[in-house]
């Protein structure tokens, strides 16, 4: 590469880096201030009640708690590693409450806030996350897919599925349904949420992407991912883009809903990019202080998703003191229990490695179950 | 009796129609599959008969391919992906083995990936790089799959018919080379009783030596036992059928008898089947064995330029020669 290609892309590449978490804001749709201040929208509006809006701030504490509780136990060696979602509460509560029962989920492994969402009991996760089995909830049940761990993998599983919607002909109706597909911003550079987007496009299916921007995949920021804002990617596939305000629940909440409700009434795909950002480490296992700076941190924390929601209800007189701290307590409670149910947790049974690898038998796993059972049954009794 | 004269690749379109008429959440999708009939017209009027909606021409990605059939497969589905040529199967690579392979793994059985993935595989038919290739160890080493290989009229117009019913996901490999080879197919045969998907089937008795083969291999292997036989030597020839899991038990019991095991495969012989063939015959039958088992199979280099894969190729003298290396042990 000679000189002269490679000083602009320098020079694109300083300006860019610059913009990260300082002013100004980008564009999105923003709905909710970080002072907690309603603002109005051209084209997104939520319209809640007041034990609505009461119960968001519940949601958004007791995810917030748990994900906390479940980072302190991989601290103390209880998990072999957690991936926390801190900070990105009002992305996956507001999208997780926009869900309709009969909507579809396709998550990454942080999406422990729609998982909350979808009703489904917080232990399960960690049962993966400890090393007692891989997941093990009902997908189709739940309407929530397994966590995947391939970055972007689980995109084209929801384009397929959304197909299957409409060839169920289960589109173009109030009670149609849809499905919801997420993943970061690193995995917008991998193959398969490209073809996602493609297969997306061009059967017109039923889904929604939602992208939780959170800055970083891994150590890698979003200028090693992308030269455009990402939500204007979707133009090049032929369907819209939405850039939201990620820390901004009843934005994330209008964004979604309306794009979910686009889809099963057969208007085809929506990207929304919610930005946002990782308050912590990618996962416990690696130091965000080698990659991001405190005063990046920093201006993220003036505009916490949870701060925002209870200066709302204070700012409204929708909350006194009392629920705030009850909300407090009930979360620590929750916490509290999931702690208990870790600790509690059983090992699985050594056999049931052997179970589940087929829906119809194989000789060969059969054979190698029966020669582990011998031999861990030669040892009873020896020592 | 509704016996009729097919070529392999008219049997398995066959098959394609009945599993079709009998399920209809089973739907085909792959590159070129509809209008043109697939590139070998293997599911030629297919999507005539049944729509495009059941029979699926799809984006140019095979990743894609294979994603979205898992997500069908969740909803109900019953997907069967054409991957054009073998040496386009990597890129669906990541989705066929970390995610069809251990879905039902992962959901403690709570969710099956009752699907398909046709590959037609194998070199002889003079194409350029990439179109020859037999990649089924790779598929064939990750638990979760399971792998056959059909190589002939009958069985292939069955075996896809009990892959696409079965609620694992099949990897089926067809031979291409073979596409064009004509026998007797009883169309009109219930499912449940054709010959089982997962088991070996004896295809000559002898007495002297087994060959084992599988797919393009198996015709080779037959016209050595043909020629053999002339010389006075009587070869016992096993047509594994599936790949994974391996039905072994009639391999032993052969090599009990003949004391001498020869492997043929176009696949590269470096951690290949012949090689997992090779080491549980030495576990079960060590005492019956006059020789060591030999593998007669593709060379461990890229699969060569067209006019080279006679010599790439195993053929029927290549495996006589093992046969004369055997007795001269």
């Amino acid at each position: 590469m000679s000189k002269g290609d490679t000083a602009p892309r320098r020079s694109a590449s300083k300006a860019a880096s610059k913009r990260v978490g300082s002013t100004p804001e980008p564009e999105y749709v923003q709905l909710l201030t970080p002072d907690g201040e309603r603002v109005e929208h051209p084209d997104y509006s939520v319209d809640f009640s007041d034990e609505e809006l009461r119960g968001l701030y519940r949601d958004l504490v007791t995810v917030r708690a748990l994900d906390a509780e479940a980072t302190a136990l991989q601290r103390q060696g209880e998990l072999g590693i957690w991936a926390s979602l801190l900070g990105q509460e009002a992305a996956q509560v507001g999208s997780g409450r926009a869900l309709r029962t009969q909507d579809m989920a396709f998550p990454t492994y942080r999406e422990h806030g729609v998982l909350y969402c979808r009703g489904i009991d917080p232990i399960m996760p960690l049962s993966l996350f400890r090393g007692v089995d891989q997941g093990g909830w009902d997908p189709i049940a739940h309407k929530f897919n397994m966590y995947t761990i391939v970055i972007g993998a689980q995109t084209l599983h929801a384009t397929g599925y959304a197909m299957g919607i409409k060839l169920d002909g289960k589109v173009g109706t109030d009670d149609g349904e849809a499905v919801i597909a997420y993943f970061g911003d690193g995995a917008t550079s991998q193959g398969d949420v490209n073809e996602a987007f493609i297969w997306a496009s061009v059967y017109n299916s039923p889904l929604v992407f939602f992208c939780q921007n959170n800055q970083y995949a891994i150590s890698e920021p979003v200028e090693r991912q992308m030269r455009i804002p990402l939500y204007q990617r979707a133009s090049g596939f032929g369907f819209p883009g939405v850039r939201v305000d990620g820390n901004d629940v009843l934005a994330c909440y209008a964004v979604t809903r309306a794009a979910l409700d686009a889809a099963r009434l057969g208007q085809g795909p929506t990207l929304i990019e919610a930005y946002t950002y990782r308050m912590g480490a990618h996962t416990t296992s690696d130091d965000p202080t080698r990659y991001r700076d405190t005063a990046e941190l920093e201006s993220w924390k003036a505009k916490d998703p949870i701060s925002r929601v209870k200066a709302l209800l204070e700012r409204e007189g929708l909350a006194d003191e009392a629920f705030f701290a009850e909300v407090a307590v009930d979360a620590r409670a929750q916490a509290n229990h999931l702690r208990e149910r870790v600790l509690s947790m059983p090992d699985p049974q050594p056999a049931s490695m052997f179970d589940h690898v087929y829906a119809e038998s194989s000789p060969l796993v059969e054979a190698q179950r029966a020669q582990f059972q011998a031999y861990a049954a030669s040892f009873e009794g020896g020592h | 009796m509704g016996t009729e004269t097919l070529t392999l690749g008219k049997a398995i379109n066959t098959g394609l129609r009945r599993a079709m008429e009998r399920d209809d959440k089973v739907i085909l999708m792959g590159e070129d599959i509809g209008k043109l009939g697939g590139v070998f017209r293997i599911t030629d009027g297919l999507q005539k008969d049944f729509g495009d909606d059941r029979v699926i021409d799809t984006p140019l990605a095979e990743a894609g391919i294979v994603g979205t059939a898992i997500g069908l497969a969740l909803r109900g589905y019953r997907p069967v992906c054409e991957i054009q040529f073998d040496g386009f199967v990597y890129p669906a690579y990541d989705q066929i083995v970390c995610q069809v392979a251990k879905m039902r793994y992962r959901s403690l059985g709570k969710v099956s990936l009752p699907m398909v993935i046709r590959i037609p595989f194998g070199g002889g038919i003079g194409a350029v790089e990439h179109h020859s290739e037999s990649p089924e160890a790779y598929f064939a080493h990750t638990a979760g799959l399971k792998v056959v290989a059909c190589s002939n009229p009958e069985d292939a117009h069955f075996m896809i018919q009990q892959a696409i019913a079965g609620d694992d996901p099949v990897i089926f490999f067809e031979p291409k080379r073979r596409y064009w080879e004509k026998g007797q197919v009883d169309v009109t045969a219930e499912l449940e009783s054709a010959y089982p998907l997962h088991k070996s089937r004896l295809v000559r008795s002898g007495s002297d030596a087994t060959l084992v083969a599988y797919g393009p291999m198996v015709r080779t292997a037959m016209d050595a036992a043909s020629a053999a036989a002339e010389e006075g030597r009587e070869l016992e020839v096993i047509d594994l059928r599936s790949i994974s899991p391996l039905d072994m038990e009639p391999i032993f019991e052969s090599v009990r008898k003949t004391g001498r095991l020869v492997v043929v495969h176009e696949a590269p012989s470096n951690v290949g089947m012949g090689a997992e063939i090779a080491a549980r015959v030495s576990e079960e039958c060590f005492y019956s064995l006059e020789a060591p088992v030999l593998r007669v199979t593709g060379y461990d280099t890229p699969y060569p330029a067209s006019r080279l894969e006679e010599e790439f190729l195993p053929d029927l003298d290549r495996v006589l020669d093992a046969v004369d290396r055997s007795f001269g042990w």
